[in-house]
């Protein structure tokens, strides 16, 4: 029926375009020619999204604050990225006379490669992975954990304590929520059976009774999503987590001495980090490239990938225009005393989920537990805090 | 319940984020310099002369008593009083400023001038587009740039205006009424003068106890 | 021995001799690294997926921050007067020379005990977590009882020292 190859085609738009650019050359050539036209998609349509994520976000964290935002540089102000990329490339390179040049010229270099090959893994559509890997989940770590070693070049090539402060903060802070992290998409792992990302997508890629089977709507994949939100706003160094770059603590945190196109890098590294881990989550818990509801497959896989995507960025901002930011302590504090003890208790609340076998029984109990756990967990922390109304008291 | 408060803030950011679009009371930026929001009454930039009238030099209020140029806490008032004197809207001759700077770039706009000035005379603008490329002078207003008129006055204060304007009519009525008594008290005389000087030539035995 | 290899062999050996030879030890510290990760890629060329990305999750996310954070706490980020070659040189090469001996003679030996194998067994991370809580469960646990000993005295030693600045 032309209405399913027509759904088909537009499915499977992308990998049919590259399977006619590909055929231009010689057979030998072609699997190479494959992943170099994905990868080169890959690194063009990310940038271009983070050019519209920054407008979004300072008119949606403006909008958030009673003003305007930027609107003066194109309709609406959409065209404000190519000002700031032309700024941004033709501000002067200031390197401090004491830094050290090496490491100091490296460490922008090596995050952008780091953030970048995590989407290697990530499924953007049906058939839309660029490498299918038995270990993808484990790659996408490992990629995750190298960004941090460049964070701590970058603060300490700079020779200035202020960058160094900041890059201790934001390691320290990046490592201690990482636990977590792995913790909440270690339960995703242990449902599925399987660390390769297409086979965890295909097992939410279900319905019954017209309702998807997404991960987050079972109560443990609720709070593994819930856990798993809070570390990645932690672990992309975002508000309320943003201490390592808080403006107004620290000057700028580890990028303070990096000016004009080294700047921008980090900027594109966090917002890649930011699209990267989004992509991941959406994998693990959103249920990928399908579609919510039974009767909406249609539509095609990638759209609803790139829709959820921005749904996450726009949660991002969100966050960030509401929360004040967390102090180092209190940041600590909360990823040691409440989160990790809350993703031991979901991996153990998943375990008995599988084991309960089906029924409504296991939807009652685990709920029971978690939300349980998260209420005395909740009246515990705040037993010792007192807090309550302001009460002020003026010079007589 | 822990999470509340995050909820409920982010309840709050979405209405802010949605109703700046619908209701103006969300949107409070306007876009300066297309759009300006009138100045408030109370409203205070830098200080300007009043001049009643339509000639400034002869209109102005200011008597160089040199008061604000003591009191001005940064001293940015300069004034060089007159030699010869001139008369004020009440007719007296009073001496007036031959020079009245202010240098604004050093202006506090603390409005101790215009609270110590017995005239009424210098008064708050709301004028704050000053900006020049003239570093040297450009922002030292001399007597003839600070000089504005009561009608403008009125644009920019209208209730302070009326007050001032309804004193200086009450003082003027009060030195009219006084005036009017001494001019009086003057005829009196003189016709009780003229009239003892007709009546001179009777003798009269001085009267006792006059 | 493909060209592969000898690329990667060359950078991890080049990181590790940049190791001990840097004068500035933050530097040291990033050359480890890049030894660290010419031994992932080394994995990841014998097909064993796991222990590549394991060992960059493991190595360059944790031992190598830790490795520079240990430098920079102490007074190590300095750069050594006396230049980076110990007077006790001839002992160290005796030694390395030994060891390198004994490992090679193992290696050796064991080479000719394998059957001559020519297809690589497909390795998942399937039979490894199997392995794992199956097999190897003792060592799994002894593995985990001491990271947390590691951790437990960590705390212990970071509490006593908030006791004696307060």
């Amino acid at each position: 029926m032309s209405t399913t190859l027509f759904t088909v085609t537009a499915d499977q738009f992308f990998v049919l375009l590259q399977h006619w650019v590909v055929s231009f050359l010689p057979g030998s050539w072609q699997p190479v020619a494959a992943t170099v036209v994905s990868s080169a998609a890959i690194v063009l349509l990310f940038p271009i999204l983070f050019a519209l994520t920054t407008v979004f976000e300072r008119k949606g964290l403006a909008r958030i604050q009673n003003r305007l935002g930027p609107n003066r540089v194109g309709p609406f102000g959409i065209l404000q990225p190519m000002a700031d990329g032309i700024k941004s490339l033709t501000k002067e390179d200031i390197v401090p006379t004491t830094a050290d040049a090496a490491v100091h010229f490296l460490a922008p270099v090596l995050l952008v490669v780091a953030v970048f090959m995590g989407f290697a893994v990530l499924p953007m559509g049906r058939n839309m992975v660029l490498v299918d890997m038995d270990a993808g989940l484990l790659f996408y770590f490992a990629m995750g954990a190298s960004t941090e070693l460049s964070v701590f070049m970058a603060g300490w090539s700079s020779r200035n304590k202020y960058s160094l402060l900041g890059a201790m903060r934001a390691v320290a802070q990046m490592i201690s929520y990482e636990v977590p992290l792995l913790l909440s998409a270690v339960t995703v792992v242990m449902i599925t059976g399987s660390l390769s990302l297409t086979k965890i997508v295909a097992a939410q890629d279900q319905y019954s009774y017209g309702l998807p089977h997404w991960y987050i709507f079972t109560p443990w994949g609720f709070a593994a999503f819930v856990l798993y939100a809070i570390s990645t706003t932690a672990e992309t160094n975002r508000s309320p987590f943003d201490l390592p770059e808080g403006e107004s603590e620290l000057v700028a945190g580890y990028h303070t001495e990096y000016s004009g196109f080294k700047f921008a890098l980090f900027f594109l590294a966090e917002y890649v980090a930011m699209f990267s881990i989004s992509g991941l989550g959406t994998t693990l818990f959103l249920g990928g490239w399908s579609a919510p509801f039974a009767f909406l497959s249609w539509v095609p896989s990638w759209i609803w990938f790139f829709s959820k995507l921005m749904m996450s960025i726009f949660v991002f901002i969100w966050l960030r225009g509401t929360l004040p930011r967390l102090r180092q302590d209190q940041l600590m504090n909360f990823a040691w005393k409440f989160v990790l003890p809350l993703c031991l208790l979901n991996l153990l609340v998943a375990a008995l989920w599988r084991f309960m076998g089906d029924g409504w029984l296991r939807w009652v109990v685990c709920s029971a537990i978690l939300v349980l756990a998260y209420v005395g967990m909740g009246l515990i922390g705040m037993r010792s805090k007192r807090l309550g109304p302001r009460s002020y008291r003026y010079a007589e | 319940m822990l999470g509340e408060g995050i909820l409920k803030g982010l309840a709050e950011t979405a209405k802010n984020f949605f109703g700046s679009y619908v209701s103006s009371e969300r949107m409070t930026t306007v876009e300066y310099p297309e759009q300006r929001i009138a100045p408030y009454e109370a409203a205070r930039v830098f200080p300007f002369l009043v001049f009643d009238g339509k000639d400034w030099e002869a209109g102005m209020r200011c008597v160089a008593c040199q008061i604000c140029e003591k009191e001005c806490p940064p001293k940015c008032i300069l004034i060089e009083k007159s030699k010869d004197k001139k008369p004020d809207a009440l007719g007296k001759p009073q001496f007036y400023p031959t020079r009245f700077d202010i240098d604004i770039s050093v202006c506090m706009s603390c409005q101790i001038c215009v609270e110590v000035c017995p005239f009424e005379a210098i008064k708050m603008d709301t004028e704050f587009e000053l900006s020049t490329t003239d570093r040297f002078g450009g922002l030292l207003l001399d007597r003839k740039e600070l000089a504005k008129s009561n009608e403008y006055y009125h644009g920019i204060h209208p209730a302070e205006a009326a007050g001032v304007d309804a004193r200086l009519a009450q003082e003027k009525a009060k030195a009219n009424v006084k005036s009017k008594a001494a001019a009086e008290v003057t005829a009196t005389r003189a016709a009780v003068a003229s009239a003892i000087k007709g009546a001179e030539v009777p003798a009269r035995p001085a009267p006792e106890g006059v | 021995m493909s060209f592969v290899f000898y690329i990667l062999a060359t950078l991890t050996l080049a990181g590790a001799l940049a190791a001990v030879m840097l004068k500035n030890t933050v530097h040291c510290a990033l050359a480890l690294t890049v030894a660290f990760a010419g031994l992932a890629l080394l994995f990841l060329n014998l097909d064993a997926q796991f222990a590549g990305f394991a060992q960059i999750l493991v190595y360059i996310g944790a031992v190598a921050i830790l490795v520079v954070f240990a430098i920079l706490l102490t007074k190590g980020s300095e750069t050594p007067k006396d230049g980076v070659f110990s007077r006790t040189w001839l002992a160290g090469l005796a030694i390395a020379a030994a060891v390198f001996a004994v490992l090679g003679w193992a290696v050796l030996n064991s080479a000719w005990a394998l059957p001559h194998e020519t297809a690589v067994p497909e390795v998942t991370v399937k039979q490894i977590g199997d392995a794992l809580v199956g097999r190897y469960v003792l060592p799994l646990e002894i593995v985990a009882v001491l990271l947390t000993a590691a951790m437990i005295g960590a705390v212990i030693v970071a509490m006593h020292e908030k006791e004696r600045t307060k």
